[in-house]
């Protein structure tokens, strides 16, 4: 472990070099998940480039000894058999690779899919994201806040990202943060990350949704829990409500600026939580009075998604 | 064309021998087609919207029709391959005939199924799981009507032309497809109704 | 929508209207031409109701080439239009067709058929047999694919082309979101191209398994015959999955279905599911006929046996086993949880370990060799560390946690790329070369062989590997524009650099297949390259029998043991032949699906129900028809087989002549 870092450094380096500029924005996270996700990247980049380059020192040897113009013209190449020796190398320095890296993979898997390392105590600022057509909805219930392609974030506290579109499938992602998921129309996707670092970030729609796709970008702000707290209060003051009509005029395909209100879209128009082990009774009261919260989907098959269970 | 009489009459010539191979073959693609089709009935069989669920619009009789029906017709082309090796013309052409019947018999029953279902209400545009029903049980269906044309130009040809290492051939390659179709009616059976009825 | 309105395209530009009228001149050019110096009976006689597997292959690779065309300039534009910030080239809509029908028309229309030539070129002679197992599917299974590729293509001057990308992901593809007949285009055209490839595969496995030349054990068969029998097998079992998927797609879209719809208890995953689970098995159907196509290259110009017979025919199972294990690792961002994406990470690394195998057993048949550089080793050698990277990207792809920052970038694109074109394009263009000779009785020239390669090659490296770099830095595919401050300019600049290189590269190839037709030397005998299976023991041009005796094998170089230890491949009397009778049934049934085919696009009942009642006519007639082909006796043989001796170059010199 402690030779690997210098020589991720280097490679780092190396790639930074070749940019010419700044780092690249995967290769510079600021969040822990990211920094795990970068430092996997690294890992097998490294790993990988020696692959390739023991492949090239092969065969450019081979190509300059075996060159027929090197030969005597009467030279005739023997008949070989596969020598069982070299082709267990062969398949056995592969296969440690391979598992190696497996074991790092299956590591790294459960803990991009859990808490953010280091905040595991610390309860999450849950943050719904939903998409449109081609724009980001943020709901904030806590705060009872909702923003339209914009996100601010307090740093050093775990987020919990709840994801689904009203739309076609988006996948969302802000690539310093940590990587992307997808949001889909009939169920919730749930990304966890966190912020070390206050900034200013990109964030995007990863995954093609059509026409407006090149623009579905959102801005992600990062600041203390403090300035976090003052944005809540000063929304409180200033925003208008969010109110069931105007978020339906919201989804309709275009793209808008920033947006913030008071209130979230959740209360009249609720995820599609309600398949995956969600308590259903909170989500039967909150759509008897809603008649259509988009215009995909009806009333009546809200209703019996439930049934179906 | 060669014939060799050491085989029966089916496998008699080398052109024989590579349709069958391919038959089976071509069984294989199918076998995938419908595994497909199941897998996306497992998946969407609960997902009924607003529509019924399986245990709503699905009937014991027709289905106990259908299964008893098809399932005899299996036995009955066997009797009529049977006796094509044996060579007597008139009896694999009767039982080629029954076995016809009762492909017929079957889908009149399924059609009437299908109209069933029109009626309480589960048409192809209901729900996920009406879909995915009704496209699995009627490329089922497709097949089996396809079938009683090919079987039909089967019956003809042998009668025209006689018990000849091509129309054994083909008799034989049919009845394989025939018992493939009775093959996945009994999955249908099993895991579409039967499942279905007891959720 | 109005009855007239669905004909017109959605989003029009001088662009499209420009390749109206020249799609429309080229086609009346076409008629014209051929009509004017009386060609119609010769096309109908000796191709359009040809059931030879060389006239057919013939037909495949010509038709793969000029879909490389369309496919390339789609590809130009793509680069253009993203070369700077902000271009104003294309517009949004426009880009996404054009990305969409670029991957569509790459993956089903150049490279399928790509594949197919070759097999339908080569299994028959290196397994020594005259034809394929059903002559008559297979013109049909061409005539399929042909009808599909021309319905895909008239997509975007009537009606509009898709543009939900080339997986076509619902819901977007499906009515709500796309609403111009292009994603029907789609559904019905990959429907009907999707048919005649699943005949191709019962027809070759059939062909393989029964119809090898006497000795011709399994385990002697050559390499590329090995790697066509296994891709069939995937064929066989992964396309029935598509043909359901494009199913419930179509009926999704024409007759309202809820199968991948976000209302009703449709499932837009399920969709996606069944797309991958034929997709990625039809990544290796792309990439084994490759290997096949490399391990007979190399194993020639490096004047060697193939290391590791035995290892590369494992490998090869292995890799299709596990291809149908892995299809979530598209989508490992959609939730499924760390436990899912583990296994399918795993399972995806493993691939990379029979893979591996071959390159080094490619590497070690140069070993001890005698390596000539001609260009379809240029190829092979350009190919091991080219597609070594691309494979190497692909392991790092597969850390399901790491692919969450790598999924939906450039870094993806660069990825595949980097696999598809030094695997699969590199060795078609590799195999061109090397069977352009047996085919059509004349070398391609070397020279300008040679710098095709090099276009080629450097056209890759520069258009595709700045990808990687963009990836990372945040830059999305399938954007069709991007701002200045994003800083991914300069490198998307050379790109579009790299991708005129290749452009001059596809440029020079034209230009050598007719340099070398008009200045080429005829008379190269049978065996110019000094090769080692069987179909090298063939005339040149090859006699419509192939072989007049089935040669007898005893191992899979017989060509080389009868050249190097006196293994006598042809004895015995000359036999009388049985060959297949031509028809017109197949070509007949192409325009028939083309019709069907356009009908369900647009939805138009009536000729839609004509169409599907004339493919089951079509069908019965085929039924009652007897036709037991014919035979050409022993006499004719002798006069064919004299004509060969007299000209100059063939027979007994033929191995002893033009070495390269």
């Amino acid at each position: 472990m402690k030779i690997k870092f210098p020589f991720l450094g280097s490679m780092l380096a190396l790639v930074t070099f070749l940019v010419g500029c700044e780092p690249l924005m995967v290769l510079n996270p600021k969040g822990p998940m990211a920094a795990r996700q970068a430092s996997d990247i690294m890992l097998s980049i490294g790993i990988m480039t020696i692959v390739v380059i023991v492949v090239l020192v092969i065969l450019t040897f081979i190509l300059f000894k075996f060159r027929a113009s090197k030969q005597p013209n009467d030279y005739e190449p023997p008949h070989v058999e596969a020598n069982i020796w070299v082709e267990v190398i062969c398949i056995g320095i592969p296969i440690l690779i391979v598992a190696y890296l497996s074991f790092v993979s299956v590591q790294s898997n459960y803990i991009v899919e859990s808490a953010p390392t280091g905040y595991e105590n610390e309860k999450p600022l849950v943050i719904y994201a939903s998409s449109s057509d081609w724009k980001w909805h943020f709901s904030y219930p806590e705060q009872g806040i909702e923003t339209v392609n914009y996100l601010y974030i307090p740093t050093d506290r775990p987020l919990e990202f709840k994801l689904y579109s009203h739309g076609p499938i988006t996948s969302f992602w802000i690539p310093q943060l940590g990587g992307q998921k997808y949001a889909m129309a009939d169920m919730v996707t749930t990304l966890h990350l966190a912020a070390d670092v206050p900034g200013e970030y990109m964030g995007r729609n990863a995954n093609f949704s059509g026409k407006g796709f090149a623009e579905n970008i959102f801005n992600v702000t990062a600041m203390s829990q403090k300035e976090f707290d003052e944005w809540v209060e000063e929304v409180h003051e200033r925003a208008e409500p969010l109110t069931e009509d105007e978020f339906n005029k919201l989804l309709e395909p275009g793209h808008l600026g920033q947006m913030t209100f008071t209130g979230t879209h959740l209360e009249f128009s609720p995820a599609p939580e309600h398949n995956h082990g969600l308590d259903i009774d909170d989500l039967e009261s909150n759509h008897i009075d809603h008649t259509s919260h988009d215009s995909q989907t009806d009333s009546t098959n809200i209703e019996t998604d439930h049934s179906g269970h | 064309m060669k014939i060799d009489h050491t085989q029966p009459l089916e496998y008699s010539t080398d052109q024989n021998q590579l349709n069958i191979l391919g038959f089976w073959i071509f069984l294989g693609a199918e076998i995938m087609l419908f595994a497909t089709l199941f897998t996306a009935y497992f998946t969407l069989e609960g997902r009924t919207g607003s529509g019924p669920t399986p245990a709503d619009i699905f009937e014991i009789t027709p289905v106990l029709i259908e299964t008893f029906v098809l399932l005899t017709s299996s036995f009955t082309i066997g009797l009529g391959v049977h006796a094509m090796r044996l060579g007597r013309k008139n009896a694999m052409l009767t039982f080629f005939g029954i076995t016809l019947l009762l492909g017929l018999g079957f889908l009149g029953v399924e059609i009437y199924e299908f109209t069933h279902y029109y009626h309480v209400g589960a048409t192809y545009q209901t729900s996920a799981f009406t879909a995915a029903l009704l496209t699995t049980l009627g490329t089922h269906g497709a097949h089996v009507t396809l079938g009683l044309f090919w079987g039909l130009f089967i019956i003809l040809q042998v009668k025209k032309r006689g018990l000849t290492p091509e129309n054994a051939n083909k008799s034989f390659i049919f009845s394989l497809y025939w018992h493939f179709l009775d093959v996945v009616w009994i999955f249908i059976f099993s895991f579409i109704y039967l499942k279905g009825m007891m959720m | 929508m109005e009855f007239f309105e669905r004909f017109a395209i959605p989003h029009p530009s001088p662009m499209i209207y420009a390749s109206m009228v020249a799609i429309a001149l080229v086609s009346i050019g076409i008629l014209v031409g051929i009509t004017y110096f009386k060609k119609w009976g010769y096309l109908w006689h000796e191709w359009f109701t040809s059931v030879d597997h060389k006239k057919i292959g013939i037909m495949y690779l010509i038709s793969a080439l000029i879909m490389l065309f369309r496919g390339g300039a789609d590809a130009i534009l793509m680069r253009a239009q993203l070369s700077s910030p902000e271009m104003k080239l294309l517009d949004a809509q426009h880009y996404n067709e054009i990305f969409t029908t670029h991957g569509v028309v790459m993956i089903f229309f150049v490279v399928m058929p790509f594949i197919f030539a070759f097999m339908n070129l080569i299994v028959p002679l290196q397994i020594g047999g005259r034809d394929v197992a059903f002559p008559r599917l297979n013109a049909l299974s061409f005539w399929l694919f042909f009808a599909g590729a021309m319905l895909f293509n008239i997509s975007f001057v009537i009606g509009g082309s898709p543009d939900a990308g080339w997986t076509s992901y619902f819901p977007l593809a499906g009515n709500d979101f796309s609403t111009s007949v292009g994603t029907n285009y789609y559904m019905l055209a990959l429907q009907i191209s999707g048919i005649g490839s699943l005949m191709t595969g019962i027809n070759m496995i059939t062909t393989i398994l029964k119809m090898r030349a006497p000795g011709m054990t399994l385990m002697k068969l050559p390499m590329f015959t090995w790697s066509a029998l296994i891709t069939n097998v995937i064929i066989v079992f992964a396309f029935p999955v598509l043909t359901i998927a494009l199913l419930m797609g179509t009926t999704d879209r024409l007759f309202g279905t809820n199968f991948f719809t976000t209302g009703n208890g449709g499932m837009d995953m399920l969709w996606a599911n069944f797309f991958w689970v034929w997709g990625h098995p039809e990544v290796y159907i792309l990439i084994l006929p490759a290997f096949g196509l490399y391990s007979e290259i190399i194993s020639t110009f490096s004047g060697r046996n193939l290391y590791g017979y035995k290892s590369m025919v494992g490998s090869m199972v292995l890799i299709s086993l596990l291809s149908f294990l892995v299809w979530t690792h598209h989508f490992f961002t959609m939730g499924q949880g760390a436990f899912t994406n583990s296994i399918f990470s795993i399972t995806t690394m493993a691939i990379a370990v029979p893979t591996g195998v071959k390159i080094f057993n490619w590497l070690f048949t140069m070993w001890k060799g005698k390596i000539r550089f001609t260009v379809p080793m240029l190829y092979s050698v350009g190919f091991i560390p080219l597609f070594t990277i691309g494979g190497v990207t692909g392991v790092m792809l597969a850390m399901s946690a790491a692919d969450y920052q790598y999924h939906n970038t450039m870094f993806l694109v660069a990825h595949f790329h980097n696999t598809i074109i030094p695997g699969v394009l590199f060795a078609l263009l590799a195999g061109l070369t090397y069977y352009w000779p047996k085919f059509f009785g004349f070398m391609l020239n070397e020279k300008i062989g040679k710098s095709t390669f090099w276009l080629v090659a450097v056209g890759f490296v520069l258009t595709f590997f700045p990808m990687y770099i963009t990836g990372l830095d945040g830059q999305a595919r399938r954007m069709y524009t991007y701002s200045e401050e994003t800083g991914f300019g300069p490198l998307n600049m050379l790109s579009f650099v790299g991708s005129a290189l290749f452009a001059i590269g596809f440029v020079t190839l034209v230009y050598n297949l007719y340099y070398s037709f008009k200045n080429s030397p005829r008379n190269i005998g049978s065996d110019p390259w000094d090769a080692r299976s069987v179909e090298w023991a063939t005339h040149t041009p090859i006699p419509e029998y192939n072989f007049a005796r089935l040669p007898q094998v005893a191992s899979s170089e017989a060509f080389w043991d009868m050249k190097k230890k006196g293994h006598k491949l042809f004895t015995g009397e000359l036999k009388e032949i049985h060959m297949p009778n031509n028809s017109g049934v197949p070509f007949v049934l192409g325009i028939i699906f083309f019709i069907a085919g356009f009908s369900f696009v647009f939805a138009l009942w009536v000729p839609a129900v004509v169409a599907v009642i004339g493919i089951f006519v079509c069908m019965a007639l085929r039924s009652f028809e007897q036709d037991h082909g014919r035979h050409i006796n022993v006499k004719e043989i002798k006069e064919i087989e004299a004509q060969y001796e007299e000209v100059p170059g063939n027979e007994d010199r033929s191995h002893t002549t033009t070495r390269v």
